[in-house]
């Protein structure tokens, strides 16, 4: 997939966040990250779980308001942009626990993140393609769906806004292996249409398998960046988890 | 400098724990001088002030209890009326049966009480808005059941009966001292209260109820007894107004009017905060006898002043005050000042003036130890 | 035959009810508010037909078409301003505030339009009747309450089930972040639920206008049997509403045979035996409490 980004889609950054802190309270969830994301590829931030990963992705989606630093997209500053103007110039958000609209019906809830859409590829119509089960479940309400599915119906939503950018947060939460697998066939399809895609994973061997580029938090600060092909499991364990830093694992490739 | 010192001490000697930053000999000294010149007021007052001292009395506890509700317990009565009303019905039951006005105000106190234990059970299951609606509808209840009883003058009211035996000078004297001495209960049960063990569950639960709940704290009981608690209290107000009247009226007594002058006393002043009703009742009463002469305009003023409290100072001005001096007259709460987790200045070269003046105020407490 | 007038009664009260309950159902549902001052608009917006409409010289009959529209911009711009800043803070500081409207409300029109009564003038058709039995006569007007209050019901369910704006009404109310993260202004789609409350309690007050005398303090009783009868049929569902305003006004009328004194004590004792047996309305879902 790497060889996709070479030539077809421009080298500038799409999305870039700089210096980017967030504070809950006076916990600091995100320290000072850096990272870019460029049209047709897919950033994957790895972490264990609490290192701030989901707080990054909900602040470039602005939900969270940062400290510090600064989330530019397409050369503008959007660091103070409301959620929903972010959306419209092309940044959506799949978020975690999937947050379905639950007293509306598969196509309603597509319908509603087609409301303010941009223009591209993606329509209800390119939905019910991508994913053949949804046409004829698309009266029933998302509560009867299994999480798989509803996890489907949440991904459709954000994209049938045409994003530029696609955040993806946790993806396989709660679902099964094999479900999970069935999930990221599709990202690929979406990273094609030239699609940005930046994802937040728990499960690494998941992310690797898709990413452009990795990217390691460890208690809210970088520990690790580079190309999944070029890194040990030795380094990416060690950035994961926090442990023997110190022994060299952070020498591995940073590109 | 912070470091050295870190170092010379380690970090634990640095934490020292206080209530207040006054020494409370001083507050108690000065609570007692001030509680002798308002037992003695009606001696040096004109009647007409003692009469105005008088309902600014009842409009601190009502206030108060509504603190002690809303700021303490986060439940947002619209019904405290409900309570007043009957326990100034219950008074004129009392006064009526022959039992002297002013030992009914005790007994009236225990009606309420009584009355608000299986009101509990329906309200306390519902949440915000619902809870406070549904208090509303309970108040509304009560008065229409008190109007149906011809005993109790129904519609038209009554007076009340076993005053007349008093000289007006004696009945002014003991009205006054009576309320006074309410208020005075109200308040300083209140303060005891919240400094007991249950302050502490009741600050833990407005800070996370859920937390709270899972770390075993009985949340139902403990909104269960301060609900009693309040509507004994406003029993207590209602009371002392029943006999501070010629004559009680059910749409008087049971006025949602009560209720609004609680809430908004309780706003301005400060919500959660002894001091805060006590000088929003102040400020209630200056801003009445200013605009005595406007009608329903200080109403209107001070509705005004409270909205806007309510949104952008919602700590009221009792907060802003403690917030500023770091000061505190009938401090419930701890004040642990750590000096180990303060704020270091970023710039390296000396620190600020403003931390530079923190530091000084906490100096002594720090070196102390 | 007299339970069936009792019974009759209740339903055409109850449905006015369900017309003034309406608005304070869809500003909870989408909102999570109670707005405490909702009875008070109404007067207001009776007040306004009174004094404003004549300046337009229509037929007080016609005063809706002034008021309506004047009542919808001032939700909107009502909740985008001081409505917003509350609900940005939290629950509690929204019934403070509201409560706070509620009494500025009710004793500004008392400084100004003083503690008379007041009513809507429209002549003759509020005196014409339909004599249904030697029992039972049922104003026209009632009627046309009645039908005013199943259009507008059976409206909001069209445009909230078939419209792109409802759905985007439906969807923040389900989850409002969610809703922003799909480009939705939240603010904005609160503004328009306002905006829709603010006029059907404008057409609740006016209808009370029409009807009986009101005063500045009118707003109080109004709020409780809109609140009443919400709760009765369970918040969030409009049918519920119109069904909990229709039991309302049964149990009132079935409370006022028995003495006049009675009737809105028989409101009251139904909305608190729902509250103990089912809290959360008869149409209403346990969460959403």
């Amino acid at each position: 997939m790497s060889e996709q980004v070479g030539g077809e889609y421009p080298r500038t950054p799409l999305l870039e966040v700089a210096e980017l802190t967030v504070h809950h309270g006076q916990l600091c969830a995100v320290d000072q990250v850096s990272l870019s994301v460029r049209a047709g590829e897919v950033l994957a931030v790895i972490g264990a779980n609490g290192a701030g990963k989901s707080t990054l992705l909900r602040t470039i989606a602005g939900l969270h308001r940062p400290t510090a630093g600064s989330i530019s997209f397409e050369g503008d500053n959007i660091s103070k942009l409301a959620t929903h103007r972010r959306v419209r110039r092309g940044i959506s958000l799949v978020p975690e626990g999937r947050r379905l609209f639950v007293s509306l019906t598969v196509e309603e809830n597509i319908k509603v993140g087609a409301q303010s859409a941009g223009p591209g590829p993606f329509n209800l119509k390119a939905m019910y393609e991508l994913f053949p089960w949804m046409p004829e479940r698309r009266h029933q309400k998302v509560g009867q769906l299994s999480g798989g599915e509803q996890q489907a119906v949440a991904i459709a939503r954000a994209l049938v806004a045409n994003p530029k950018v696609l955040l993806i947060d946790e993806v396989s939460l709660g679902l099964a292996p094999i479900v999970i697998e069935r999930i990221y066939e599709f990202i690929p399809r979406i990273v094609d249409q030239g699609v940005g895609v930046l994802l937040v994973e728990q499960d690494v061997t998941q992310a690797l398998a898709v990413a452009t580029r990795v990217h390691c938090l460890l208690e809210g600060k970088t520990s690790l960046v580079g190309v999944p092909t070029e890194l040990t499991p030795a380094a990416i364990e060690a950035a994961y988890f926090g442990s023997d830093v110190a022994h060299g694992a952070a020498e591995g490739p940073t590109s | 400098m912070k470091k050295v010192r870190n170092l010379d001490h380690g970090a634990d000697s640095l934490v020292t724990v206080r209530r207040s930053r006054i020494n409370p000999l001083y507050t108690l000294i000065g609570a007692v001088v001030l509680s002798g010149l308002l037992t003695w007021a009606p001696w040096f007052l004109p009647a007409a002030d003692v009469s105005i001292l008088q309902n600014f009395f009842i409009l601190v506890i009502m206030a108060t209890m509504w603190n002690l509700l809303a700021g303490y317990a986060g439940m947002v009565s619209i019904g405290q009326q409900g309570f007043i009303g009957l326990g100034a019905y219950a008074v004129l039951y009392f006064a009526i049966k022959g039992v002297n006005p002013f030992v009914a105000i005790p007994l009236a106190i225990i009606v309420c009480a009584i009355i608000a234990l299986p009101v509990t059970y329906l309200l306390l299951r519902l949440r915000g808005g619902y809870f406070s609606v549904a208090t509303w509808v309970v108040a509304n209840t009560a008065m229409l059941l008190i109007l149906s009883f011809t005993l109790l003058g129904g519609g038209t009211g009554a007076a009340l009966p076993g005053l007349v035996n008093l000289s007006p000078d004696q009945l002014n004297h003991d009205r006054y001292l009576s309320t006074w001495f309410v208020a005075l209960v109200v308040v300083v049960a209140t303060y005891l209260l919240l400094r007991s063990r249950l302050g502490l569950v009741l600050s833990s639960v407005r800070d996370n109820e859920v937390a709270s709940r899972s770390s075993g704290t009985k949340v139902t009981s403990t909104r269960r007894l301060i609900f009693i608690v309040a509507a004994a209290g406003c029993g207590a107000a209602g009371a002392v107004l029943a006999i501070s009247q010629p004559f009680i009226q059910p749409g008087n007594e049971f006025s949602l009017s009560w209720t609004a002058q609680m809430l908004f006393v309780s706003m301005i002043g400060g919500l959660g905060t002894i001091e805060g009703p006590i000088l929003g009742s102040i400020i209630f009463f200056a801003l009445q006898q200013w605009l005595q002469n406007w009608g329903a305009w200080y109403l209107i003023i001070f509705g005004a002043v409270a909205v806007s409290i309510a949104i952008w100072q919602p700590r009221g001005l009792w907060g802003i005050v403690r917030d500023k001096f770091h000061f505190e007259l009938l401090p419930v709460g701890y004040r642990v000042n750590d000096a180990t987790r303060e704020p270091v200045p970023r710039k390296s070269d000396g620190p600020s003036w403003r931390s530079r003046f923190a530091r000084k105020k906490d100096g002594p407490e720090s070196v102390a130890t | 035959m007299i339970w069936v007038n009792t019974v009759i009664e209740g339903v055409l009260v109850g449905s006015f009810y369900a017309l003034f309950a309406c608005g304070l159902s869809l500003m909870f549902g989408v909102m999570k508010i109670i707005n405490l001052a909702h009875g008070d608009m109404a007067v207001v917006a009776g007040y306004t037909a009174i004094f404003l409409v004549p300046k337009f010289h229509l037929a007080p009959v016609w005063s809706f078409v002034v008021v309506v529209p004047i009542f919808a911009l001032f939700g909107y711009v009502l909740q985008r301003t001081l409505l917003q800043k509350a609900i940005d803070r939290d629950p509690f500081t929204t019934l403070l505030v509201t409560f706070g409207l509620s009494v500025i409300i009710e004793n500004l029109l008392l400084e100004i339009y003083t503690a008379n009564g007041q009513s809507i003038d429209i002549g003759v058709l509020i005196s014409k009747s339909w004599q249904v039995s030697s029992t039972l006569t049922i104003s026209y007007f009632s009627l046309v309450v009645m039908a005013v209050a199943v259009a507008v019901l059976l409206s909001l369910q069209l445009f909230l089930s078939r419209t792109g704006t409802g759905r985007q009404i439906r969807a923040v109310s389900d989850d409002r972040e969610a809703a922003q993260l799909c480009g939705t202004n939240y603010r904005h789609i609160f503004g328009i639920a306002s905006a829709i409350a603010f006029a059907t309690v404008a057409l609740a007050g006016i209808a009370y206008g029409i009807s009986t005398e009101f005063f500045p303090s009118s707003g109080g009783a109004n709020l409780l049997f809109a609140f009443e009868a919400v709760v009765i049929g369970g918040i969030g569902s409009l049918w519920g509403t119109l069904l909990g305003g229709v039991l309302l006004g049964v149990s009132q009328q079935l409370g006022a045979h028995f003495s006049p004194a009675y009737q809105v004590l028989g409101g009251n004792i139904l909305f608190l035996a729902v509250l103990a047996v089912r809290p959360q309305g008869l149409f209403g879902k346990r969460t959403e409490m």
